[in-house]
């Protein structure tokens, strides 16, 4: 990877591969702030794959049956093997996980922020997989065609397992909602609390976001933060309505011409708050992964020096054996 | 109530031990020591989850009331599970998990090879999947323990104390009562004293090699396999049944 900047025959030939959509490799020659930006994404999106196990492992102990139990074990377990091949993604423009974590620890860099609600009933999970999951997916098959090789190949596997994740949380709402009146009402709560969460994963308005701009022209990012929200509300709210589920939006509006839907506004100081830590599970989240990560240093410490006793018990018997 | 009624208690130990074991393993969901570790241990959870649903729809077809799998897992009290005493222990840190797991898969590892020489040709089905889980399990918790025997003195402590708390749950796997004699006259379950044979010079092996003693003298505790259980079974049960104890005759 080499950053020297100002190597204007350098940037001229790499963004003429962008042109031709060629795909960009770690040992390929990139502008500094391309890395940089990159490495912010990508690290953002694997903290984001091991935070987002918190609100799910919150009801993994709870699930109601052996197929409901054994689905959210998978399914979690996927979330973290996303974490790991995004780590690994991000660790090729030259960190590596520990220094990613210590910066999440420090605030430095940040994690997806619908984590940052409380999974509460049963059907958040039905919630969570369709609709963060579903929000997820929309955002990540376009990322799938994004300049940077190591995300774009990460993403083309994480899709295909981010799908089963989305019909896995609908069937839980589907069943739920086929359910008794406690049920149901517990769905539409769920639908209450995430639906507009799930929205703002998209990021703000075009008009608004500071990285699209820069994000678009390097290929980075696909398609604007404006265009993949519609998109997903396009196809979310026929399958709410299907299977009974309001919608809490009063100016929702059905656009017969394009055949899409009007959204009311969203509340973008929600949206900030969360951003700036002052979400409802901000600290949480953050503190449980504080705590695992120093209550589980003792095991790490003890498989460093196993391995390095190990590996000093090899090189003496090589030397006595020579 | 069955057609089969010390085949219908057999299948619920084994079916008991893999879902409270499985239960016990996925409380280290997101709180692994490491990523692959979290991982490793969730993966475990599912193939306990998954050996126990097997053996709890043999049960569940030999239930004349029309009972599912599920029925039977989140439908019974503390008093009418029949796990063994070992699995329901609390996690407390990871040596403890590791050398719980180290001493249930070297059960399983010997019981699901007898097994599958038994004249039940459906366990002896589930044990030929299931075995090959075990032995996956066994390296798992046996590798661990051999790290954390010579890794650090803080892990060699930690170690320790865990084998101390869980040593005198071991004997409880071995325990016989009429239902497992019956099923050993009708051969389709083996001889509970190869097994412990087995068992112990795997221990054996597996001590020396980390070089931590095995307990002597301890006082060794029975029960389990006739309902009767250490405390800790029950706020299992309390948090794995909640959703049908708030609202009962719920379909989920």
């Amino acid at each position: 990877m080499e950053t020297v900047e100002n190597t204007s025959a350098e940037l001229l030939a790499f963004e003429a591969r962008l042109a031709k959509d060629e795909v960009i490799e770690p040992k390929d020659w990139m502008p500094a702030d391309y890395a940089k930006t990159l490495l912010r994404q990508i690290s953002q999106h694997a903290h984001s794959e091991v935070i987002g196990m918190q609100p799910e492992g919150n009801w993994v102990l709870r699930a109601p049956t052996y197929r409901a139990k054994k689905i959210l074990l998978a399914k979690i377990q996927d979330e973290g093997g996303h974490g790991l091949y995004l780590y690994s993604a991000a660790e090729t423009l030259g960190m590596d996980r520990a220094q990613m974590i210590e910066q999440l620890h420090q605030g430095k860099a940040k994690y997806s922020s619908i984590f940052n609600y409380p999974a509460l009933n049963w059907a958040d999970i039905g919630a969570i997989g369709w609709l963060v999951d579903g929000a997820a997916i929309v955002n990540q098959v376009s990322l799938q065609r994004t300049s940077f090789g190591p995300y774009a190949r990460a993403m083309v596997r994480i899709c295909m397992e981010e799908s089963f994740h989305q019909r896995q949380g609908y069937e839980i709402m589907v069943r739920m909602m086929r359910g008794n009146a406690e049920q149901r009402q517990m769905a539409q709560d769920a639908m209450n609390r995430w639906w507009w969460p799930a929205l703002m994963m998209f990021g703000p308005h075009d008009k608004d976001s500071a990285h699209t701009q820069q994000s678009m022209k390097w290929k980075i990012k696909r398609q604007s933060n404006d265009v993949l929200r519609q998109r997903f509300i396009d196809k979310t709210i026929p399958q709410a309505h299907f299977i009974g589920l309001n919608v809490p939006d009063p100016d929702l509006k059905y656009d017969e011409e394009n055949k899409s839907y009007q959204i009311g506004e969203i509340n973008w100081a929600e949206f900030q708050q969360v951003i700036c830590g002052n979400g409802f599970c901000n600290h949480a989240r953050l503190s449980h992964h504080k705590k695992v990560h120093r209550e589980g240093e003792w095991v790490r410490q003890a498989a460093a020096a196993f391995s390095v006793k190990q590996k000093q018990k090899q090189q003496d018997l090589a030397t006595a054996m020579a | 109530m069955n057609n089969n009624e010390n085949l219908y208690q057999f299948l619920l130990r084994c079916a008991d031990d893999n879902l409270i074991a499985g239960q016990r393993m996925a409380e280290w969901c997101s709180n692994g020591p490491i990523l692959e570790e979290d991982l490793a241990m969730v993966n475990i959870s599912l193939d306990f989850l998954g050996q126990s649903e097997s053996f709890m729809e043999y049960a569940a077809s030999l239930d004349t009331t029309g009972k599912t799998s599920d029925d039977l897992a989140f439908g019974r009290s503390e008093r009418e599970y029949y796990n063994h005493l070992l699995v329901e222990q609390p996690n407390d840190d990871f040596a403890v998990s590791m050398v719980k797991l180290l001493f249930f898969s070297a059960f399983q590892k010997e019981l699901y090879t007898a097994l599958m020489e038994g004249k039940d040709e459906r366990i002896a089905a589930i044990s030929a999947k299931a075995v090959k889980e075990a032995r996956y399990h066994y390296r798992h918790a046996s590798d661990w323990f051999e790290r954390l025997a010579l890794g650090t003195d803080e892990s060699l402590r930690r170690l320790t104390y865990a084998v101390e708390e869980l040593w005198p749950f071991t004997e409880n796997l071995f325990e016989t009562d009429e239902v497992y004699n019956s099923l050993f006259a009708e051969q389709i379950v083996p001889d509970m004293k190869s097994i412990r044979e087995k068992w112990m010079t795997t221990m054996r092996e597996v001590f020396s090699n980390g070089g931590v003693d095995i307990p002597a003298n301890v006082h060794m505790y029975a029960g389990g396999i006739n309902g009767y259980h250490t405390e800790h079974l029950g706020h299992l049960l309390c948090e794995m049944q909640y959703l049908h104890h708030a609202h009962p005759g719920a379909q989920w």
